[in-house]
């Protein structure tokens, strides 16, 4: 199969590359763009660790093609820092103790980020519901949604001290 | 409480930042320039010699730069010294549906992949071996030709007098109970990637480099210095970043030792990264295992007796099998107090992958039918089941009548928080027909006492460095696979030297520059590598207070150093101690900076910052240097008997647990509500991540006593994928109350012990008992899926089976059940 030059936009910044039409959105961001925050961890839809955002939609970069994201925004968990300091759920995470290996970290978070962005204060139900297409092996998810809610107080907090 | 500063806070994990901002780098994160791509040609059949092998089509597709078969690696090797018995790539047979034969190594993987279909293979098929007891029968067409009844090992362990014993008893309760093969599941999927250097001086190839998702980079050294006949000089091994093991990780696998070889071969850096479907056949997860339990009690529900017969359905090779089979007859004790107690332990060999170590490794499947045991037994003799567990504890400290050496015991502590939580005396069989409470009790190691290679080194070494930039820098060889061993060694060193964590750089599991270490397994990191990291650190801080001390010109002992301060004791009775700190850290111009002369100006003051000493005992030593190492004393090490050398530790774990449940009797689902789940980890260095370390192995006991089980038809395994496997997601998670017990150990740092196995295998007991609560029934095979639970619901109201699978009573199970769909095993 020939590739084919398409143009991405990752994380705000765009990228000219060139691929095959069959090529996966995570092979492209790991392999092409070396953006590697990004898993594979499942290879049939079912773990959620290649979570990124498309027009701000959480979708599974293992199963999209990257010719067809063309035109969109993509939004990778390297986006996540915010003006070079780890955002308050990152920062959460990290402190809650919800990141032990740390391989599904990257898909939660970045479906999270799409909930919070849409529903800026979620019930124990929502942050559920949200996540219930992703996986984590060795924590389980109740310090999750413990680390979710230390993330929100702190924002606000923040937007209070401003 | 204690009132240390660092130890015992919850402190974000060592690397939080790369695992949330995605530049932590995992092996498959790697790439080198040149880097080639690997993938295996698997068996088809189950059991079958390989007659002929051609891979020249192969060779010859336009990307392809090798093809490895069997003898490009024909050394046998095996986690065990006395389990050599696998190939990298089969040499003449096959002995497992998705085994490994042949690899192409091309420019990239889809290449690669495409070029496997073009190799050809002929095999003679041979009679295949599914069930472990049909197995055991076995006289012809053996698995492997020295392993006579397809018997891998077996054991037969008698303590104190069990006819005696049962002759004691009023009540005996017998039963057989089946666990399904369960797998580990870790979210990263196993990879290597190998590179050789050209050396300088011979201009031949030199040193290999291999990153590896390991759990175990010694022993990966070793192997890989076996396997290729290079010395072990030769051979550099470094753990990236894991992404989970939970002991699948903790020995060789294939694709490790065919990186290399192939990097060797194609003169080129190779990676192999397994599919998800590859990771299920290479898994070496918890065996099919069969529990054939006699307990003997007295009325008051004291036990006089046990007999226990295990089978464990290995799969085609050793792995850890005898480690594996042990530990399910050696972890019957050191729980509760027995001292007559016969165990007859079987591996067996069949034609499916091989079975490993896994989280909680031997004792879950015994620990469920124990635990049941005691809760049917409890029901017979209409005594509450917390009390008679209250009648059967150990008194600690105590020596097993296996020899294992139990010096803390936070049991009847972990029992009394679950029973209050749970508020287990008021609503236990009160919650109406559906609905019910459960509880069981679990324990483990924390560490084996004796290493898997017999060897008088330490199990852990740290190695500690005060840099001129004032950074303490620590080596360690234990390999993080996310437990969060990096964090508490940096923990345990800053409480211990008096400094600030952001002082400390952990350079972790690389075999050019950590100590050596035998890895992370059996829960050996907190009590091991954390004893040496205190000993270094305690050597560390010696070093500081001789170098203050002869400025301050007083003896060692009167220098007190806190909280990155260092001043002759009785200074803080006549100024402010911390006021000076802060004076003097905004004077300082740190570490390194200038002559001793500009730092202290001739003055000899009685204080100084940690910057200062660190300076002062540079410029007084040379370099500062601290080493540390455990090894587990020799009464720690267990008796002396065949087989003795598993289950010995340097301290247990303790676990209780509740289970609330409900059960739906028209759909055998069963929910469960919420489980508190304590457990004793001597002390907890981080709690958080000690709750989580909880919290994880309750998920996957829930996983294994709920969803999780390998299907099988024939050999072959039906749902290799995450998405029919179906480890718990957070729809079907409860809550989880995660309780900390401290019980300070002796033995450990700090007092404490693992926190990270314990728990696992309370979970399915718990939740079987909360089910016999909820409906009356007894479930004795797991995992108690809704056509199980609705098979015994159906058996209980004399209505007809509708089981979906073959009809086996879960209530009373006698052989694995069976997929039936083409069925081609042999009768």
């Amino acid at each position: 199969m020939n590739k084919e030059l398409i143009t991405l936009r990752v994380n705000g910044r765009e990228h000219q590359l060139a691929a095959e039409p069959n090529r996966l959105l995570l092979d492209v961001l790991r392999r092409d763009l070396g953006l590697t925050g990004s898993k594979l961890a499942c290879d049939d839809s079912s773990c959620g660790a290649c979570t990124v955002l498309i027009d701000g939609v959480p979708m599974l970069s293992c199963t999209l093609l990257a010719a067809s994201c063309q035109g969109c925004e993509i939004a990778t968990v390297e986006s996540l820092a915010e003006d070079g300091r780890l955002s308050a759920l990152q920062h959460a995470w990290g402190t809650s103790g919800v990141s032990q290996c740390g391989f599904c970290t990257p898909g939660f978070l970045m479906t999270i980020k799409a909930l919070l962005d849409s529903n800026p204060d979620p019930s124990d139900d929502e942050i559920k519901r949200a996540v219930s297409g992703n996986l984590c092996r060795c924590t389980g998810y109740t310090q999750m949604y413990d680390a979710v809610k230390i993330a929100l107080k702190s924002q606000a907090k923040a937007a209070v001290s401003e | 409480m204690s009132n240390y500063s660092v130890v015992g806070k919850t402190v974000a994990s060592a690397d939080a930042a790369g695992k949330t901002t995605g530049s932590g780098k995992y092996t498959d994160d790697i790439s080198l320039p040149g880097m080639l791509a690997g993938k295996i040609l698997h068996s088809p059949h189950a059991h079958a010699r390989i007659l002929h092998l051609d891979s020249s089509k192969a060779a010859a597709i336009p990307g392809v730069v090798a093809v490895l078969t069997g003898a490009d690696c024909p050394t046998p090797y095996g986690i065990l010294p006395i389990g050599h018995d696998e190939t990298a790539l089969a040499v003449d047979k096959v002995r497992y549906i998705g085994d490994n034969v042949a690899c192409v190594v091309a420019v990239d993987a889809a290449t690669a992949e495409r070029a496997l279909e073009a190799i050809e293979v002929q095999y003679q098929q041979l009679p295949a071996y599914f069930d472990p007891e049909r197995s055991m029968q076995a006289a012809t067409d053996l698995i492997h030709a020295d392993k006579s009844h397809n018997i891998e090992k077996e054991y037969h362990h008698v303590f104190g007098d069990p006819d005696v014993g049962f002759a004691a008893a009023e009540l005996v309760h017998e039963a057989r109970y089946l666990a399904s093969e369960v797998t580990h599941a870790a979210m990263e999927p196993h990879s290597a990637i190998a590179s050789f250097d050209l050396d300088s001086q011979t201009a031949e190839v030199g040193r290999l480099t291999v990153w590896s998702s390991t759990q175990v980079p010694y022993y990966l050294q070793h192997t890989l210095s076996l396997v290729l006949d290079v010395p072990m000089s030769q051979i550099r091994v470094i753990k990236p970043m894991v992404g989970g093991g939970f002991g699948g990780k903790s020995e060789v696998h294939a694709l490790e030792i065919i990186a290399a070889v192939a990097a060797r071969k194609a003169k080129a850096p190779v990676k192999l990264t397994y599919t998800r479907e590859e990771v299920f056949w290479a898994h070496r997860g918890r065996p099919r295992t069969i529990v054939d339990l006699k307990v003997g009690v007295k009325k008051d529900g004291r036990v006089t007796a046990i007999a226990a017969k295990v089978i464990q359905d290995g799969g085609a090779y050793c792995s850890y099998g005898p480690v594996s089979i042990l530990y399910s007859g050696a972890l019957l004790h050191a729980i509760y107090d027995l001292q007559h107690v016969r165990f007859d332990g079987y591996r067996v060999l069949t034609n499916k992958p091989p079975c490993g170590a896994m989280r909680g490794h031997g004792t879950v499947n015994v620990r469920f039918a124990f635990e049941s045991a005691l809760d049917e037994i409890a029901a017979r003799l209409q005594i509450d089941p917390v009390v008679l567990r209250a009648r059967n504890l150990l008194k600690a400290p105590a020596v097993t009548a296996n020899g294992l050496r139990v010096q803390s015991y936070g049991l009847p502590e972990c029992i009394e928080k679950v029973v209050e939580r749970s508020q287990w005396k008021f609503r236990k069989g009160k919650l109406g027909r559906g609905r019910g409470l459960g509880m069981a009790c679990s324990h483990y190691v924390s560490g084996a006492s004796n290493p898997i290679l017999r060897s008088d080194m330490p199990h852990s070494t740290v190695d500690i460095k005060l840099e001129r930039d004032g950074s303490v820098v620590v080596f360690t060889g234990t390999a993080d696979a996310g437990e969060g061993s990096d964090t508490l060694v940096s923990q345990i060193i800053a409480e211990t030297i008096g400094c600030n964590q952001n002082r400390i750089r952990i350079v972790a599991g690389d075999t050019d520059v950590t100590p050596v270490d035998v890895g992370s397994y059996s829960s050996g990191a907190t009590l091991m590598t954390g004893n040496a990291a205190m000993h270094a650190a305690e050597s560390v801080r010696n070093q500081l207070v001789a170098a203050a001390a002869a400025q301050f010109g007083c003896e060692s002992e009167d220098v007190v150093l806190e909280a990155e301060f260092l001043y002759r004791r009785g200074v803080e009775n006549t100024v402010d101690v911390n006021k000076l700190h802060r004076e003097r850290v905004a004077a300082s111009a740190g570490v390194g900076r200038g002559s001793l002369e500009q730092i202290f100006g001739g003055e000899k003051k009685p204080w100084m910052t940690l910057d200062d000493a660190i300076e002062l005992s540079i410029t007084r030593f040379g370099a500062v240097r601290g080493i540390g190492w455990y090894s587990p004393p020799p009464d720690s090490r267990g008796a002396m008997f065949k087989g003795a050398g598993v289950g010995p530790s340097p301290a247990y774990s303790y676990a209780a647990q509740m289970a609330e449940v409900s059960v739906d009797q028209e759909t055998g689902h069963v929910t469960v509500h919420k489980i508190w789940a304590a457990h004793d980890c001597g002390r907890a260095i981080n709690p958080a991540g000690v709750k989580a370390q909880i919290i994880g192995s309750v998920s996957m006991g829930l996983g294994q006593a709920l969803q999780e089980e390998i299907v099988w038809n024939a050999g072959r395994m039906m749902n290799p994928g995450l998405l029919n496997y179906a480890t718990p997601g957070p729809v079907e998670s409860p809550e989880i109350d995660a309780i900390i017990v401290e019980s300070v150990d002796p033995e450990g740092p700090f007092g404490a012990k693992e926190a990270g196995e314990g728990s696992v295998a309370a979970t399915i007991p718990a939740i079987s008992n909360a089910i016999f609560d909820a409906v009356g029934v007894r479930l004795r095979e797991v995992p108690f899926t809704p056509e199980r639970v609705l098979a015994a619901l159906r058996a209980q109201k004399g209505t007809k089976r509708v089981d979906l699978t073959e009809a086996a009573d879960p209530t009373s199970p006698k052989t694995f059940r069976v997929h039936r769909t083409n069925s081609e095993e042999n009768a």
